[in-house]
C-alpha cells in the first residue's frame, strides 16, 4: 500500500448530493478512485454519477464495503457526519468542509483517535496518490506518478507546487493536504513517519504557513527521525503580525510561529529551504539528480 | 474572531459564576458620578477605559476615585481618549478592593497538543509574555472527561493556594471551563486574578469568541470587530479581504497562495496594499463582486493570481471581465493576470478576448505588476 490510500481504498462520499459532493465524486472517479457509495440522509435510492446513495454511513459500509470517507457536509453538521462514519468502521476520513468550529474538531479528533481512525483536514484538499487513488478535491491535472511525497497546510498553493513538480518532469508518490485550521486530524508530525517509511517516496516536500508551531514540531521530528531529504517552504513571510490571512490558523502571535522561527528550525534540522514556491521544484530536481549519481 | 470588551467579558463571567468586583458601565461623566452617588459602585473605585488593547494602566486609561466628584473628573479625562487607535466611548467603574496577591489564569487552545490548556502563574498583573517560563504552569485538559479535580489541585499548588483560597479556585476553574466550552471561546483570560482575603476575584476579563462558531451564537453578531469599512462589506459577502498600507491589490484563491503571492511581490520591491482571497467558488458573480470591492480600495495595479481547483479558471475570467466593464474608465487600473489549473485554456481564452494576457510564470507576472504600479520601492 502506498501512503494511506491505494487501489483498495473504497470511498463513501458524505454529502454526495450537494453541488461540491457531486462535482468531486466525478473528479475522484476520473482519477481512478473507487467511489462506492454516497450518503445524504433522506436521499436513499438515488444515484449520483452512477454511485448509489444511502441514508446512513452504516448502510453504505454494510452494502458496499466502504473503508474511507470524504466529507463535504456543511460545517454545522460536519461533527455528526464524522462521528457517524467513525462509528460505522471507517478508518480514514478526509474532511473538505471549511469553517468547522475548532471546539467541534477537538471532539472529532479525540473521538476518531480513540477508535483508531485517522482524520485528514478539515478545510483541506485531501490526499492523492497518482495512479492509485484520490480522496478529496485536488485537481487531477496537476499530478504525475513519481517519487516525491508532498505534505502541505495549504490548498491552492499545494496545487501550484505539485504542478511545478510535474512541469519539472518529476512526479508524486503521494500528496497530502493537511488543512490550515487550528486543529487538524493529521499534522506534519503525523504525516512525516508515513513518508519516511514509504518505500516509494525518495524526497519529501513540506509546505507550511505562518501561525501555530506545526513546522517547528516537524523540524524537531525531522532532526531525529527523517533520513530522506526534505525541501521546505513557508508561506506568509511578508504577512504583518496580528492580521488574519484567511485561515484561522495563520495568525502570528507572541513571537512564535513566524516564518523566521519556522525556517530557522527547518534549516537547522537539515531541510533545504525554498524562499519562493517556484524554487521548490528546482531544489527537488537537484536532489533527484544527486540521488541518481549515487 | 470576536474580542469582547472587558465589561462584556465580565458579563459573560458573571453568567458562569466567576467572582467579580461590584461595578457598572458609564458612557458620560455624569453617568459615572451618578453610579457612585447611587451606591451602584462603592467608593473608593477604579475607572477603566473599555478598549481592546492592553497596557491601559500605564497609558493613562485607568484612574482611581475616592469621591463622586473625582469619579466624574476621571471619567471626563478618560472618555474620548485616543488609545492605541481606539477612541474611548465606554468606561467600567468598579469598587477598589484590598488586593493581597495577583495571579495570571487563562484557558486557551494548544494546537500542537490538540487540547485545551489552562495557563497559570503566580506572577499576575503583568504581561504573561514577560514572565519566565519556569514560573508558568501549562495544564492540558482532555475534552472528554473535562477538567479533573487532580488537575485543579495541581493548578492551585502552582499558584501557592491552599485552604479556602484553593476551594475558591476550584469553583472558579469549573466556571472558566464551562464558559470556554459553552461560549465557543478561543481564549478566556483573567489577568490579574486577585486574592482578596480568602476569596478570588477577576479584576480583568479578556474573552475571544471563535468566528466559525457564529452559527451557534447569534448574540455576538452585532459586536464590532477591528475591521475597516471595506473589510466589513467583504465579510458580509463572505470574501476574505485584508487592507494593509500599500499600493498593489492582490486577488488570489486560498490563504496559502495569497500569502505566497505577497511574499513574491515584496521580493521584487512591490508593496501589496489590499489582498483578497476568493476562496473556493464557482460563481462568476462572486468574482465580479470581489473585483469591484478591490476597485473601491483604489490600488495602483492589481495582480490576479489564481490556481484553479474548486474555483475554475473560466469562472474567474468570466467574473473578472464582467467586473472590468462595470468599473468607470477614469477609475481603471492596470491588471496583470496569471491563471493556471482547472479549465486554464478556457480561462485564458476569455481573458484574451477582453484584451488581458495571462502570464504563466509567477516570477515574471509579479515583476510585471511591480512595474505597472510604478516600479520597485
Amino acid at each position: 500500500m502506498s501512503v494511506l490510500v491505494d487501489a483498495e481504498t473504497r470511498v463513501v462520499v458524505q454529502g454526495i448530493t450537494g453541488h461540491q459532493g457531486t462535482v468531486h465524486t466525478r473528479q475522484m472517479k476520473a482519477f481512478g478512485t473507487q467511489v462506492v457509495a454516497g450518503v445524504t440522509p433522506g436521499k436513499a435510492g438515488a444515484t449520483v454519477e452512477g454511485v448509489p446513495v444511502f441514508n446512513s454511513v452504516q448502510e453504505a459500509v454494510d452494502r458496499t464495503g466502504a473503508n474511507a470517507a470524504c466529507i463535504f457536509v456543511p460545517a454545522p453538521y460536519a461533527r455528526d457526519a464524522l462521528l457517524e462514519s467513525v462509528d460505522a468502521g471507517v478508518r480514514l476520513a478526509v474532511i473538505v468542509t471549511e469553517h468547522i468550529p475548532f471546539h467541534d474538531m477537538l471532539t472529532m479528533y479525540h473521538y476518531a483517535k480513540s477508535k483508531g481512525a485517522r482524520i485528514i483536514g478539515p478545510n483541506c484538499p485531501g490526499i492523492a496518490a497518482p495512479g492509485r487513488s484520490k480522496v478529496g478535491i485536488i485537481p487531477n491535472v496537476v499530478f504525475a506518478p513519481g517519487r516525491v511525497g508532498v505534505i502541505s497546510r495549504s490548498g491552492t498553493l499545494t496545487y501550484e507546487i505539485v504542478n511545478g513538480i510535474k512541469e519539472h518532469g518529476l512526479g508524486q508518490s503521494v500528496c497530502i493536504g493537511l488543512g490550515g485550521d487550528p486543529v487538524v486530524g493529521t499534522m506534519f508530525v503525523d504525516a512525516l513517519p508515513l513518508l519516511q517509511a514509504d518505500p516509494e517516496t525518495d524526497v519529501i516536500v513540506l509546505v507550511g504557513e505562518i501561525g501555530g508551531t506545526a513546522e517547528e514540531d516537524a523540524a524537531e521530528y525531522i532532526r531525529h527521525h527523517v533520513t530522506k531529504p526534505v525541501v521546505a517552504y513557508i508561506a506568509g513571510r511578508s504577512a504583518p503580525p496580528g492580521k488574519r490571512m484567511g485561515h484561522a490558523g495563520a495568525i502570528i502571535s507572541r513571537g512564535r510561529g513566524t516564518a523566521e522561527t519556522k525556517l530557522a528550525a527547518l534549516q537547522g534540522a537539515g531541510a533545504k529551504v525554498a524562499r519562493f514556491p517556484y524554487e521548490i521544484p528546482e531544489l527537488v530536481a537537484e536532489i533527484v539528480r544527486a540521488q541518481a549519481r549515487r | 474572531m470576536v474580542k469582547l470588551a472587558e465589561w462584556r467579558g465580565k458579563e459573560l463571567f458573571r453568567k458562569y459564576g466567576v467572582p467579580l468586583p461590584r461595578g457598572a458601565v458609564a458612557r458620560s461623566p455624569e453617568a459615572a458620578e451618578q453610579l457612585v452617588r447611587s451606591g451602584a459602585v462603592p467608593l473608593p473605585c477604579v475607572v477603566k477605559a473599555q478598549v481592546l488593547a492592553g497596557g491601559r494602566g500605564k497609558g493613562g486609561a485607568v484612574k482611581f476615585a475616592a469621591t463622586p466628584e473625582e469619579a466624574r473628573a476621571a471619567a471626563a479625562a478618560i472618555l474620548g481618549l485616543e488609545f492605541k487607535g481606539e477612541t474611548v466611548k465606554e468606561l467600567l467603574l468598579e469598587e477598589k478592593l484590598p488586593i493581597a496577591q495577583e495571579f495570571y489564569l487563562s484557558l486557551t487552545l494548544d494546537r500542537s497538543l490538540r487540547l485545551p490548556v489552562v495557563i497559570a502563574s503566580a506572577q499576575g498583573g503583568v504581561e504573561i509574555e514577560s514572565v519566565d517560563d519556569a514560573a508558568i504552569l501549562r495544564q492540558p485538559v482532555h475534552p472528554f472527561p473535562g477538567l479533573a479535580a487532580y488537575e485543579k489541585r495541581r493548578i492551585a499548588a502552582a499558584l501557592g493556594l491552599s485552604g479556602p483560597a484553593a476551594t475558591a479556585l476550584d469553583g472558579l476553574l469549573d466556571a472558566l471551563w464551562r464558559a470556554w466550552i459553552a461560549e465557543d471561546a478561543e481564549l478566556v483570560e483573567i489577568n490579574p486574578l486577585a486574592r482578596v482575603g480568602d476569596g478570588l476575584v477577576a479584576l480583568d476579563a479578556k474573552v475571544i469568541i471563535e468566528d466559525d462558531a457564529a452559527f451557534r451564537h447569534p448574540e455576538y453578531a452585532e459586536i464590532r470587530d477591528d475591521r475597516t469599512p471595506l473589510e466589513e462589506i467583504a465579510r458580509e459577502k463572505e470574501i476574505a479581504f485584508v487592507q494593509l498600507d500599500g499600493t498593489i491589490g492582490v486577488i488570489a484563491n486560498g490563504a496559502g497562495l495569497t500569502m505566497a503571492t505577497l511574499d513574491v511581490l515584496k521580493e521584487f520591491g512591490g508593496d501589496p496594499g489590499v489582498f483578497l482571497d476568493l476562496g473556493g467558488t464557482d460563481d462568476p458573480k462572486k468574482v465580479t463582486e470581489a473585483f469591484l470591492l478591490m476597485a473601491q480600495a483604489k490600488p495602483k495595479a492589481v495582480f490576479l493570481n489564481i490556481f484553479g481547483g474548486v474555483t475554475r479558471c473560466d469562472t474567474v475570467a468570466t467574473g473578472l471581465v464582467a467586473a472590468m466593464q462595470q468599473v468607470p474608465a477614469a477609475e481603471r487600473f492596470p491588471l496583470i493576470a496569471r491563471i493556471r489549473g482547472n479549465n486554464e485554456k478556457e480561462g485564458i481564452e476569455i481573458l484574451r478576448a477582453a484584451g488581458i494576457t495571462s502570464i504563466p510564470s509567477l516570477k515574471a507576472s509579479a515583476q510585471a505588476v511591480v512595474a505597472a504600479a510604478g516600479g520597485p520601492r
